[in-house]
């Protein structure tokens, strides 16, 4: 081929480029150091924190098919809850064992979120946000139904979990909920961040930037996307499990439109398609509500809403999209 | 005889009661240079489309090295090693143009659908798309994402992603589309380069270019082919030359 004068720029080695965009940095050290902060300083928010963890696995799930492969769900909860009425249930039945409890609703996410994949590969654009909005009704109605089994909306009473590792009793403070909270969390994200830097997650991000191009290069990309949905499915299902167990009890909006959605605003927050945007969104969501419903509860959705507007007018990529690249100008000035 | 790597027979493919594919019978034998011509709305990209699957052919088939492909998925063709590149850029905006290249090698080696090791671990295909990219000029950008690339290195990088799927037919649809004429020769040498192993037919309105670069031409008009032939046998055709050549003075 011809070599003709490729300006032999400061020869770089590949590998050392790619490998310095995945590499654990300190702030992330200090972030999950800090996750540990409200043992000391804030015991009275345990129970706030560990609702705050498991919104944040939520919002994690979702950003791997709307961050990380571009297709939106309105529709995410239907995991959310199916992994939360599948907890509550299996404590119910007489086996209140957490840790085999919260795997099983995760497997039963998962398969759910296999057999609704084959839809989901058949569609794109709106099609897909009414078609997984049409699912999570759905599941919705068939749980408020089912009132024998699931409470209906009087919700699922009745659950009671062992303790944690045989040791942890779940207390009224959330110590131990916020602790089982915080190290499923952790692990589900050292999972997920080797899922998208690895190669299987460069091909999502190939999906996301040009569907068109990726069966060009012969990449099967339905296949990736129905991997990618059930995976995010049984995350979504983690989530799900953990509050029905850290609560002891399943209300019927784990399946509500509401929950699909919030967790969506949470993504756009935070900034999609970078892991931590789900969680700083969570964090800053969760706060702002607990804070400002305090003050004045019917009000807070004002406040959210101009809070939403302002985000994605000024920072169209989130909160930490925005910080980045301030960093970088920084970077370049300096 | 030997069978040609690329043909096609009787492929046939209406919109409604528009012709833009009749009877489309095609051999490249071969390391072939074709140019495939033919005044605008003639049926060029329509029949790269049919061929790489990506637009249903109403009748015919494709035969890839003497098999039948016809069936088989876009992606399932690029993997038995026929390719194509877009007319207009169709690559990834927010992806590095290393990450981008090595994104389809891994997918050629297989490798793309495994999620449990990290990218960096792949060194032998991160060295070769980093070769690809060195060969057509693109190393010292590599690290810059596709959207800051200029236009012509974007070109380039259309041609890099082809050849990182290691084609056996290339089907390069206007490699040099929108680059200004003294750039387009640059571009042509990157193709001029590509291993003679390779299959290449392209399309390419600037006769100059394709008197240089190709060794045999197809000529197309209203959906079906008019005459193929040497560049000499082309040039003095007065059946080209009345529907083609006579027009392409101003294009």
């Amino acid at each position: 081929m011809s070599v003709t004068t490729a300006p032999a720029l400061a020869a770089v080695d590949p590998r050392e480029v790619l490998r310095a965009q995945v590499k654990w940095r300190w702030l992330e050290t200090i972030f999950w150091l800090a996750t540990l902060l409200p043992f000391l300083v804030a015991p009275t928010y345990l129970v706030l924190g560990s609702q705050i963890a498991i919104t944040a696995l939520f919002a994690l799930s979702l950003d791997l098919i709307v961050g990380y492969c571009g297709l939106v769900s309105l529709g995410h909860a239907a995991f959310f809850g199916f992994g939360a009425y599948t907890a509550g249930l299996i404590s119910k039945a007489g086996w209140g064992e957490p840790i085999t409890g919260l795997l099983a609703a995760g497997c039963a996410a998962m398969v759910l979120g296999y057999l609704t994949s084959f839809i989901i590969v058949r569609i794109t654009h709106f099609a897909l946000i009414m078609v997984t909005l049409g699912m999570c009704l759905l599941l919705y109605e068939v749980a408020n139904k089912a009132h024998s089994i699931t409470g209906g909306d009087d919700g699922l009473q009745g659950v009671h979990m062992w303790p944690l590792l045989g040791h942890f009793q779940f207390d009224l403070y959330g110590t131990t909920a916020y602790g089982y909270a915080i190290v499923i969390l952790f692990l589900s994200f050292l999972v997920l961040r080797r899922l998208v830097n690895s190669p299987f997650g460069l091909s999502l991000r190939g999906i996301r930037e040009n569907p068109r191009r990726m069966p060009a290069i012969g990449s099967p990309m339905s296949n990736r996307i129905r991997t990618i949905y059930t995976i995010s499915a049984a995350f979504a299902g983690l989530a799900g499990g953990l509050l029905a167990q850290t609560t002891e009890f399943v209300a019927l909006d784990a399946l509500s439109f509401q929950r699909s959605a919030e967790v969506l605003v949470m993504l756009v927050l935070g900034g999609a398609g970078r892991l931590y945007g789900g969680l700083i969104g969570a964090m800053i969501f969760m706060i702002a509500r607990d804070q400002l419903a305090d003050m004045n509860p019917q009000y807070w959705y004002f406040w959210l809403g101009l809070l939403l507007i302002a985000v994605i007018v000024f920072l169209p990529n989130g909160i930490l999209g925005g910080c980045a690249e301030l960093l970088a100008r920084w970077r370049r000035k300096a | 005889m030997t069978t040609p790597v690329l043909q096609t027979r009787g492929l046939n493919k209406n919109f409604g009661s528009l012709v833009v594919a009749r009877g489309i019978e095609i051999a490249l034998p071969k390391g072939a240079r074709y140019a495939l011509i033919g005044p605008n709305g003639a049926g060029k990209t329509t029949l790269i489309n049919l061929i790489t699957g990506m637009t249903r052919p109403d009748a015919g088939q494709i035969l890839l090295e003497g098999e039948d492909i016809s069936t088989l998925a876009p992606a399932a063709r690029v993997k038995r090693g026929l390719v194509r590149t877009f007319q207009i850029n169709t690559l990834f905006p927010n992806l590095s143009a290393l990450e981008a290249v090595t994104l389809a090698v891994c997918e050629r080696r297989g490798e793309a659908g495994t999620w449990w090791r990290s990218l960096p671990s792949y060194g032998q295909a991160i060295e070769e798309a980093h070769r690809i990219l060195t060969t057509l000029m693109l190393a010292g950008d590599c690290e810059r994402p596709t959207r800051q690339l200029a236009y012509g290195q974007q070109r380039l990088l259309e041609i890099a992603l082809a050849l990182a799927a290691h084609p056996k037919v290339l089907l390069l649809d206007e490699p040099a589309a929108g680059v200004p004429k003294d750039e387009s020769s640059e571009l042509f040498k990157a193709v001029a380069g590509i291993s003679s192993d390779i299959t290449v037919l392209f399309i390419e309105h600037d006769m100059e270019l394709v008197f240089r670069f190709a060794t045999r031409l197809i000529v197309m008009v209203a959906g079906a082919i008019l005459v193929e032939g040497t560049p000499a046998e082309i040039a003095n055709d007065q059946r080209v030359r009345d529907v083609y050549l006579g027009q392409a003075h101003h294009g």
